[in-house]
């Protein structure tokens, strides 16, 4: 547990991330249930929506930076932001420097937020330096590296050892498993078709090892993924991490 | 380059096209996958991998940032070591000399190695257009000739086709008899080919590296038909891209250790030939040696701090064999000759973002191509960044079934999201809305883009009935 914040809990405030909180509000109740089973003060300001991801990735910057600048002002009276994303911590750790370059003003409060800001698994495992969060999972789970957690972020391990502290679970690993779903962002509606060829691949993959679940640490990937399954009614389900997590 | 040469900004159609062809999901399929696991355990055997490719992309910054200097020192050690120095700046500059050269050189037949420069230039058409026969030799390549096709892969040119689709050609056009062992197809093609060394005055190479403190030109080959190009023939043409000046001679150790192991998997290709000038007397090789020095946009990109980035590659293929995507939609979708995630990035560059505005959205951002490019371009980041730059300067066709334009749809979004109360309402007519089309908690055909995208291959979750915001309070409210 972190000693940075003696006599009172460390206080977290979530960002939720707009998939999780329209689509997916179990991954938030989630997160927030596994945080303050560790002792975590949980905040969650409503004043929250986008991370304006979509913007950018489509090439839209002015917009993306419009959407981002109301997120630079959200948690100043936080010790921690948490979200489980690993595709939104990109966007705000890696690509808001890239955007707002040349504001020094925006920049300053970029900074700011960086230094506080955590995916989940990253948050647990590297800051809370916990990797038994005392859940128990009796089913076989397969782990899927969404690529932005993976490859932006690094975040490899963390997921795992989580994962591996849980009681009566057996992990699986993919075969390929470093190979993208095929989500990508608005990708999935400009190339429908590839992003679907690609997702088949990979749902194939998990349905192959047998396991009862499919496990990652984005809503976005998890979204593909679970509409694949669906559509090709596999024997097998969608989690995210945090709601696995959570299970006691 | 022709107008009708570029068709990049079809790649939706033609990547639709290309998973319909089952034929070219299996070539693919195995084919780019059988080079990257190869280039897996080529990696995995050496220690310092990560250094190298540290060294390489430091080697590749001092040339882009001194490029003038480097091409400088190579087009003097050239001509020192009795060669020709030729500079092109375009294409047809760069194909009427090499035209001339072969008219002086009395050819009506060229003998070519793989090269993607005159591919680049389309110098087939312009020698053919002059009366001048241009001869492929590399398997590869001499089989895309045969079928009139285009080369579907900076490295294997002919990696769309199986055996049997090579057998086919070579029964058609050679007369052979039909086989579908790979050994025999060689032979074939081997029989054709030698003839051609001998006979023919004019040898066409490009190059992999030009070393300026040498005036060196190095390719690299597995098939011999590279080191017969440039020794056999009297004159030998090197075509060779500003961008592929590397400092010094000890450098090319650096690339070379990266080169083959990326690209095939091999520690190094069969055939590494160092060409530093025509023959000298008692030597054999050409009595002529030309290099032609070919900018064609890339000085303009040069100029782009962002994009130079692009000129560091070492074309090795390793980013299109990696690619999920390229592994889908092989490199004729890509619309001209340079194809895959780095594809994606030249052929803006070269051909002008409008007619390529479209291929740098053909990314997942995946990000593998980074991982294994062996000069670490940071290939995602540029892709993002030509994406900002075709919204700019070539706006974005309405998307089918989108009352809006796609800017107006982000900008109506982008309102949305920085106002909560709009957002928050936003999302509560579309749940009001999906009640008409959800079933069970699921969307199976949704009616408006880009949800109607979506649920053409794969079904949609429903909204939540509650957000996580409206359930804050219950959950703020319990324990803690």
């Amino acid at each position: 547990m972190s000693t940075a914040h003696p006599g009172r809990k460390p206080r977290v405030a979530l960002f939720i991330t707009c998939l999780g909180d329209q689509f997916f509000p179990q991954v938030g109740e989630s997160v927030v249930r596994v945080l303050r089973r560790l002792g975590v003060e949980v905040t969650f300001n409503p004043a929250q929506t986008c991370c304006g991801q979509p913007a950018f990735n489509t090439g839209y910057r002015d917009e993306a930076r419009a959407v981002a600048s109301g997120v630079l002002d959200l948690f100043d009276d936080a010790d921690y932001v948490v979200a489980p994303s690993g595709s939104c911590t990109s966007m705000m750790r890696v690509f808001y420097p890239e955007l707002f370059a040349g504001d020094a003003k925006q920049l300053a409060k970029v900074e700011a937020l960086r230094g506080r800001l955590f995916e989940f698994s990253e948050f647990l495992v590297n800051v809370l330096k916990v990797e038994d969060v005392g859940a128990r999972f009796p089913h076989r789970v397969a782990y899927h590296d969404s690529c932005h957690l993976l490859r932006e972020l690094g975040i490899e391990t963390e997921p795992r050892k989580l994962l591996c502290a849980v009681r009566d679970v057996e992990l699986v690993e993919l075969q390929d498993n470093q190979l993208c779903c095929g989500f990508g962002g608005t990708f999935a509606v400009k190339f429908p078709e590839v992003s679907v060829a690609m997702g088949v691949d990979k749902t194939r993959a998990a349905a192959a090892t047998g396991a009862e679940y499919l496990v990652a640490n984005d809503s976005g990937c998890l979204m593909h993924l679970a509409g694949l399954i669906h559509r090709q009614g596999l024997p097998l389900k969608t989690l995210h991490l945090a709601e696995l997590l959570a299970r006691e | 380059m022709s107008e009708d040469l570029v068709t990049s900004n079809a790649i939706h159609e033609r990547s639709v096209e290309a998973l319909a062809d089952a034929h070219l999901q299996d070539a693919y399929g195995s084919s780019a996958l059988r080079l990257y696991t190869h280039r897996l355990s080529a990696v995995s055997e050496v220690p310092g991998w990560q250094r190298l490719r540290d060294r390489a992309q430091a080697l590749k910054r001092e040339v882009m940032d001194h490029l003038d200097f480097y091409l400088a020192q190579f087009a003097d050690n050239v001509e020192k070591n009795g060669g020709k120095v030729h500079w092109a700046a375009t294409a047809e500059e760069a194909c009427a000399i090499v035209r001339e050269i072969a008219e002086q050189a009395g050819a009506r037949e060229v003998v070519k190695a793989k090269t993607m420069l005159s591919e680049e230039i389309e110098l087939n058409h312009a020698l053919e257009a002059a009366g001048i026969r241009p001869f492929e030799t590399d398997l590869g390549e001499f089989i895309v000739q045969l079928a009139g096709d285009r080369p579907a892969h900076i490295v294997a040119p002919a990696i769309h086709k199986t055996r049997h689709d090579v057998s086919d050609l070579f029964v058609k056009h050679l007369h052979s008899e039909p086989t579908d062992v790979p050994e025999q197809l060689t032979a074939i093609a081997r029989r054709a080919l030698r003839e051609k060394f001998a006979a023919t005055p004019l040898g066409l190479s490009g190059a992999n590296f030009a070393v300026a403190e040498t005036g060196t030109v190095v390719t690299v080959e597995n098939e011999g038909n590279i080191r017969m190009c440039t020794t056999a023939p009297r004159v030998h043409v090197a075509l060779v891209g500003i961008e592929k000046l590397i400092p010094r001679f000890a450098d090319l150790v650096v690339f070379l250790r990266l080169l083959g192991r990326s690209g095939t998997g091999q520690k190094l290709t069969v055939y590494t030939s160092l060409l530093t000038g025509p023959r000298r007397p008692s030597e054999d090789g050409p009595e002529e040696m030309h290099v032609v020095l070919v900018d064609n946009g890339r000085i303009a990109t040069l100029a782009d701090e962002k994009m130079r980035e692009v000129l560091h590659c070492i074309r090795c293929g390793a980013c299109l064999n990696t690619c999920p995507v390229y592994r889908k939609i092989g490199g004729h979708a890509y619309g001209w000759v340079y194809s895959g995630p780095i594809g994606a990035l030249v052929t803006p560059q070269l051909a002008g973002i409008a007619k390529a505005r479209e291929l740098p959205f053909a990314s997942s951002l995946c990000g593998a191509c980074r991982d294994v490019c062996p000069v670490k371009i940071n290939i995602p980041d540029l892709l993002l960044h030509l994406r900002s730059e075709a919204q700019e300067k070539v706006p974005a066709p309405r998307p089918s079934g989108s009352p809006f334009s796609e800017r107006t749809s982000m900008r109506l979004w982008a309102w949305a999201m920085q106002r909560p109360w709009a957002y928050t309402l936003g999302a509560r007519l579309a749940r009001f809305g999906q009640r008409l089309f959800a079933r069970q908690g699921w969307i199976k055909k949704a009616p408006m883009f880009p949800a109607s995208r979506w649920t053409e291959g794969r079904d949609l979750p429903a909204l939540a009935p509650k957000s996580f915001r409206e359930r804050w309070k219950e959950i703020s409210s319990s324990s803690q």
